[in-house]
């Protein structure tokens, strides 16, 4: 039995406009990954890829152990899948989808799916067709998390979703984490719902997997450092810097590998310390995305 | 066990470093008495609805301190010492004077300016109530 949720290992998908590189992707059993990436980054063909929606073209793919495509169906009874695009009968009541996804899994759990229905503020007998956006998020998802699966995969659960149901959202997707044995993998435009739930980060743009680690790891080494510079004293070139913004006497300085080195280094070469902050993921995706954009182009 | 932990996300510090600060405020009044069980790191993390790895890494820094003792298996309790709430406010203190320090270089007073700022704060502080209107 494997201990990973899933994995990727040089995955490549070819389209006429869009290219997928090189993917290589772990989820530990029992841990949250957000899946961040700029519009047409390559998030959902990823998830498609891992759901055996798309086939790859090359490279390997394991959900739950086991292999994508061929064994997606023993795969799936496990894999809990929500995206944006998924269509519920328009004319069925919510009723009516939760008695079909119940007589096909199961691991249906009836009353979790009533005490979701409070939490999501839904009513069973309302056909689909007179939902709101939101609500069809929320009805998507109910029918998902009330099976428990071992494995939860959402394209952007959180997008379109009122402040209000961000939150219901959020926390079910804790509550799962409850159950150490269960994983989840969601993508997300929102940095801020990725940095509260995530155990592990993964950015990915143009098609290629930019960083990808523990979140603790990854605040941590992002930093920005102010400086001051005394007059006479110039700011020096130290390696881990990957950005300086420099205004007459003062500057800041971006890292992504802080170790608190870079302080003391600074200060010997005769630069005043005033702070090293931490960034939000925000602040951080936007760099990496940028720095790596550059880096591409040189 | 609820905690009462309540996370800010106008704060800029990292979530981790809130966690801390609050547990050790439970311990320092007395709320949360030496040998009382934590919740689980997973009960923790579902309750503030954050991530698990978010609230592994305050527990494993408040054990690095001696706030908290974990037990393989069993969780983490916090820790023997009568004197814990003294020594975190004692943490805190020390804390607090290097920020003085720092700011103080960065308005480019000498140490002795320092000294007496912080002296003149002491006897603007201690004195009595009558005296300061």
């Amino acid at each position: 039995m494997s201990d990973l949720a899933l994995r990727l290992d040089g995955v490549n998908k070819r389209y006429r406009f869009f290219e997928l590189h090189d993917i290589h992707l772990e989820l530990p059993l029992g841990r949250i990954m957000g899946f961040i990436g700029p519009n047409g980054a390559g998030k959902s063909t990823t998830i498609r890829i891992l759901m055996g929606l798309v086939h790859q073209e090359g490279g390997e793919v394991f959900v739950l152990g086991h292999r994508m495509p061929d064994q997606q169906a023993a795969a799936k009874w496990d894999v809990g899948f929500a995206s944006e695009d998924m269509r519920l009968y328009d004319s069925a009541t919510l009723d009516w989808h939760m008695r079909f996804i119940r007589s096909i899994f199961s691991t249906w759990d009836h009353a979790y799916a009533q005490v979701l229905l409070k939490r999501f503020d839904l009513k069973p007998e309302q056909r689909i067709k007179g939902l709101s956006h939101g609500q069809r998020v929320k009805a998507a998802l109910l029918l998902v998390l009330a099976r428990r699966p071992r494995l939860l995969v959402l394209d952007e659960p959180t997008t379109g979703l009122d402040p209000v149901a961000r939150h219901e959202v959020l926390r079910e997707l804790t509550d799962v984490m409850g159950d150490e044995r269960r994983s989840v993998l969601f993508s997300s435009h929102n940095t801020q719902d990725v940095e509260q739930i995530s155990d592990q980060i993964t950015f990915i743009d143009r098609g290629h997997i930019i960083d990808s680690r523990d979140k603790e790891t990854f605040m941590d080494r992002w930093r920005r450092i102010r400086v001051e510079l005394p007059s006479g004293v110039q700011l020096p070139a130290l390696s881990g810097v990957i950005d300086i913004k420099q205004t007459g006497r003062l500057a800041v300085a971006t890292t992504n590998t802080y170790d608190g080195v870079l302080p003391r280094a600074y200060e010997a070469a005769g630069v005043r310390v005033q702070a090293v902050e931490h960034m939000t993921l925000e602040e951080i995706f936007v760099q990496n995305v940028q720095c790596s954009r550059e880096a591409g182009q040189a | 066990m609820l905690s009462g932990i309540v996370l800010s996300h106008a704060d800029g510090r990292p979530m981790y470093l809130q966690i801390m600060e609050q547990i050790r405020q439970r311990i320092a009044v007395g709320d949360w008495p030496a040998g009382q069980p934590l919740p689980s790191i997973r009960q923790m993390a579902t309750d503030l609805q954050i991530s698990v790895i978010t609230v592994k890494r305050a527990y494993f820094e408040l054990e690095r301190e001696g706030v908290i003792a974990t037990q393989q298996g069993k969780g983490s309790v916090v820790a023997d010492g009568a004197d814990l709430g003294a020594r975190i406010y004692e943490q805190d203190l020390a804390r607090h004077l290097e920020q003085v320090v720092r700011l103080g270089a960065l308005l480019g007073l000498t140490p002795m300016e320092i000294q007496s700022r912080l002296r003149e704060t002491l006897e603007r502080l201690a004195a009595p109530e009558k005296d300061r209107t």
